[in-house]
């Protein structure tokens, strides 16, 4: 599944007023709605947050990239491995997340080396298999990552143990992550990439390191699936390998397509579609899984460019 | 809730934008709400299915309630995943209000849960989970193992049943992850300190479906006994395989209980027969309540009790006993945790009165069980000796025990001859 490459909407222009007042609208939501729900959606909504950035990590090389990733879901446990087991060994949480994201860009850059030779599917597959790789190591080493049982530690530091303040740090976090990624893409290198995404051949005629690009956008896509990952880490104080599974990377990708792929704020609108309605849904029914696959369907079938893109055609064919 | 109304309540939060059910507030006299998570997605859900309908039998034959307030069970899927049973734990306890949660079928799932109510102090009940080191090393307050064990604490009884047997060399096969771990390690410490000899050990991944690879090596080693700690569909294929290949009838076998639980054997032909474990239930066995017990599950059910529906129909008798005790406050935390610690549970479907140890785990009379059939043609397990009074500790001082490491592959406490 490749990213749409044919009529690339064009970089905001026109609908900039429309486009920052949704913005607006859904930041403001994120920040007021925490004050009216009772704890548990504030959990809820902060879990939204963070696979929301992941989501994003995941849209830079699938939607801004035309490289669709299935290895995240294990670059953003990485990182949560490794709070928790700084955590555990007695670590400052700070020093924590800085090992953890380091070690995250760590891997993402290596596996960035060994997928950027291909694309299409094989860039799929072999992401894959490298995901794999290391679901399989958490899986087995047992001394240190605790084997199936995984790990558990106190990661939050005492200051942000409450569910509105620690939803308040990430709201801070993501926002600041938000903006950088919502940048990047839009500089000059970010345009570049999407220059490879539509035709890698043409970029590389008109002189562009195109190895080098993707390489780069790999290990920095990998760096903010490393900052979920910490964040996640501080939100549940546990890891096991299902936190590294293929399942997550798979999910990581359907909230990017949800909400819109290339769109990098649908990541949000992703997120919070998937969790809320597993959330919603498993409370009717223990078939809450079919009910997402039939939605993922229906999406496909319906909105196939997801919910922004979807709006942004509507808005489009009116004018 | 029927199809209207949730459409109804799907459309209205829809449009508010929020995922919100009413929050409930906490009535004292209200009902006592119970938080029970099972998984009943995934690789274990059949498992989970008799869990919740173990649960929920007790509390139907108990009129659904308790010191006159009425019992209220919420289930939640945990679907064999820590981080969805987190994410479930956590909306039973901020948003269902439940008073206690109870349940979980895998280790890592009931970890997880306990990692969280360690945090907030909700009484968290594992009649499943056997993870050694929760009533151990590890152990959290609020974290009892009613009418549950400890992975280690049956394989010790089993291990000095075999040297009695005569049996010296044992040979290990065992799935490679914690539970398996700690079985395997509890029966290899008791086995080689009474004078056996561990020949080889055998670890091999979940879902192992061809053993031909295991089962020639376990065949040449010369072991007279073969000791195995199987699980689900792993104990199906471990047994077929062990009659297919002619070690059936040569080498004896015997194992940790879930290879014999009910929820395996009750589909399986000749190949179980005989297959001898220890556990603290037997479906076999002839004490009257037990009877009684397999009866009215085979009523409701259609088929023979496993360990699943049988574990938390006795941990919901557990607190419904302790409850009594302190006429049904559960919202007093600590005096809740102390009634439970304190009650006895004499009416369970054992038959023998059980009280927990000071680390929140019960202390079983454990009945060394073997595979027959009964007078219906169904193979059950039937008791064939007796330990009394076997704790997780089995006869080690706790505190000296639990300086030893926690086991593990590279730790199975086999002591050097």
């Amino acid at each position: 599944m490749s990213a749409p490459s044919s009529p690339v909407p064009a970089p905001l222009g026109s609908r900039v007023p429309l486009a920052g007042l949704a913005v607006a609208l859904g930041a403001l939501a994120f920040a007021v709605l925490p004050l009216l729900v009772p704890t548990y959606q504030v959990s809820i909504l902060t879990e939204i947050l963070i696979f929301a950035v992941l989501a994003m990590a995941v849209d830079v090389l699938a939607g801004f990239t035309g490289r669709t990733p299935l290895c995240h879901g294990a670059i953003f446990g990485v990182a949560t491995y490794v709070v928790v087991y700084w955590s555990q060994q007695g670590g400052a949480p700070v020093t924590g997340v800085l090992l953890a994201v380091a070690a995250a860009t760590l891997v993402a850059a290596i596996f960035g080396l060994l997928a950027i030779r291909t694309s299409g599917v094989y860039f799929l597959l072999l992401t894959l298999a490298l995901g794999m790789i290391v679901w399989g190591v958490c899986l087995r080493w047992t001394s240190v990552t605790g084997g199936e049982n995984g790990l558990r530690g106190t990661v939050r530091p005492e200051l942000l143990a409450g569910h509105l303040p620690f939803y308040y740090a990430v709201f801070a976090v993501v926002g600041i992550i938000t903006c950088v990624m919502w940048r990047f893409v839009r500089s000059p290198f970010g345009l570049t990439l999407r220059g490879i995404r539509d035709s890698e051949s043409r970029m590389r005629a008109l002189g562009y390191n195109v190895s080098l690009h993707l390489f780069l956008a790999f290990t920095i896509s990998g760096f903010f699936a490393g900052l979920a990952g910490a964040l996640y880490a501080m939100f549940n104080d546990f890891v096991s390998p299902s936190t590294v599974a293929l399942s997550q990377s798979v999910e990581g990708l359907l909230m990017a397509i949800t909400g819109g792929i290339g769109t990098l704020f649908g990541a949000f609108i992703g997120a919070a579609a998937i969790i809320g309605l597993e959330n919603f849904v498993s409370q009717y029914t223990e078939r809450w899984q079919s009910v997402l696959g039939l939605m993922f369907i229906l999406i496909m079938i319906f909105a196939p460019q997801g919910v922004i893109g979807r709006v942004r055609d509507l808005l489009t064919r009116r004018r | 809730m029927d199809r209207r109304t949730f459409l109804k309540t799907s459309v209205a939060a829809a449009a508010a934008g929020a995922v919100a059910m009413p929050h409930v507030a906490r009535a004292q006299g209200g009902p006592i709400r119970i938080g029970l998570m099972a998984p009943l997605t995934g690789v274990v859900a059949a498992g989970g299915r008799e869990m919740v309908d173990g649960f929920n039998m007790y509390w139907e034959e108990h009129g659904n309630e308790v010191a006159g307030r009425k019992v209220e069970v919420i289930v939640e899927d945990d679907a064999a995943n820590p981080d969805t049973a987190l994410q479930k734990a956590r909306r039973l306890v901020e948003q269902a209000n439940v008073s206690m949660l109870f349940g979980n079928l895998l280790a890592n799932t009931g970890l997880a849960v306990a990692n969280y109510v360690k945090g907030n102090g909700m009484p968290y009940f594992i009649p499943i989970i056997a993870a050694d080191d929760l009533t151990q090393r590890n152990r959290i307050k609020n974290v009892i193992r009613v009418a549950g064990y400890t992975a280690s604490q049956f394989p010790r009884p089993l291990a000095d049943w075999a040297l009695k047997q005569g049996y010296k060399k044992v040979a290990t096969i065992s799935q490679d992850y914690t539970f398996g771990h700690e079985q395997c390690g509890g029966f290899c410490q008791t086995f080689t300190e009474g004078g056996g000899k561990v020949l080889g050990q055998f670890w091999h991944p979940l879902n192992t479906s061809d053993f031909s690879p295991y089962l020639g090596q376990l065949a040449n080693l010369g072991a007279d006994v073969v000791f195995a700690m199987e699980t689900g569909a792993d104990a199906t294929r471990l047994m077929q395989q062990y009659a297919n290949f002619g070690l059936k009838g040569q080498i004896p076998l015997i194992g940790a209980m879930n290879m014999t639980d009910q929820s395996v054997i009750r589909t399986m032909g000749d190949e179980v027969d005989g297959v001898v474990v220890a556990a603290h239930f037997a479906e076999g066995s002839p004490a009257p309540v037990t009877q009684s017990f397999v009866a009215a599950y085979g009523k409701k059910f259609g088929k023979l009790p496993s360990l699943y529906g049988f574990s938390m129909y006795s941990g919901a008798m557990w607190v419904d006993e302790a409850l009594k005790s302190i006429k049904g406050n559960a919202e007093d935390r600590d005096a809740f945790l102390a009634s439970v610690m304190k009650t006895d549970l004499t009416g369970s479907p054992l038959g023998q009165t059980v009280k927990m140890d000071d680390y929140g785990n019960p202390i079983y009379d454990v009945h060394i069980r073997k595979v027959v059939k009964n007078k219906d043609g169904k193979y059950w397990n039937e008791p064939i000796a007796n330990y009394p009074n076997v704790s997780q500790f089995w006869k080690y001082d706790p505190v000296t025990y639990m300086k030893q490491p926690p086991y593990s592959r590279d730790f199975q406490g086999i002591k050097k001859s």
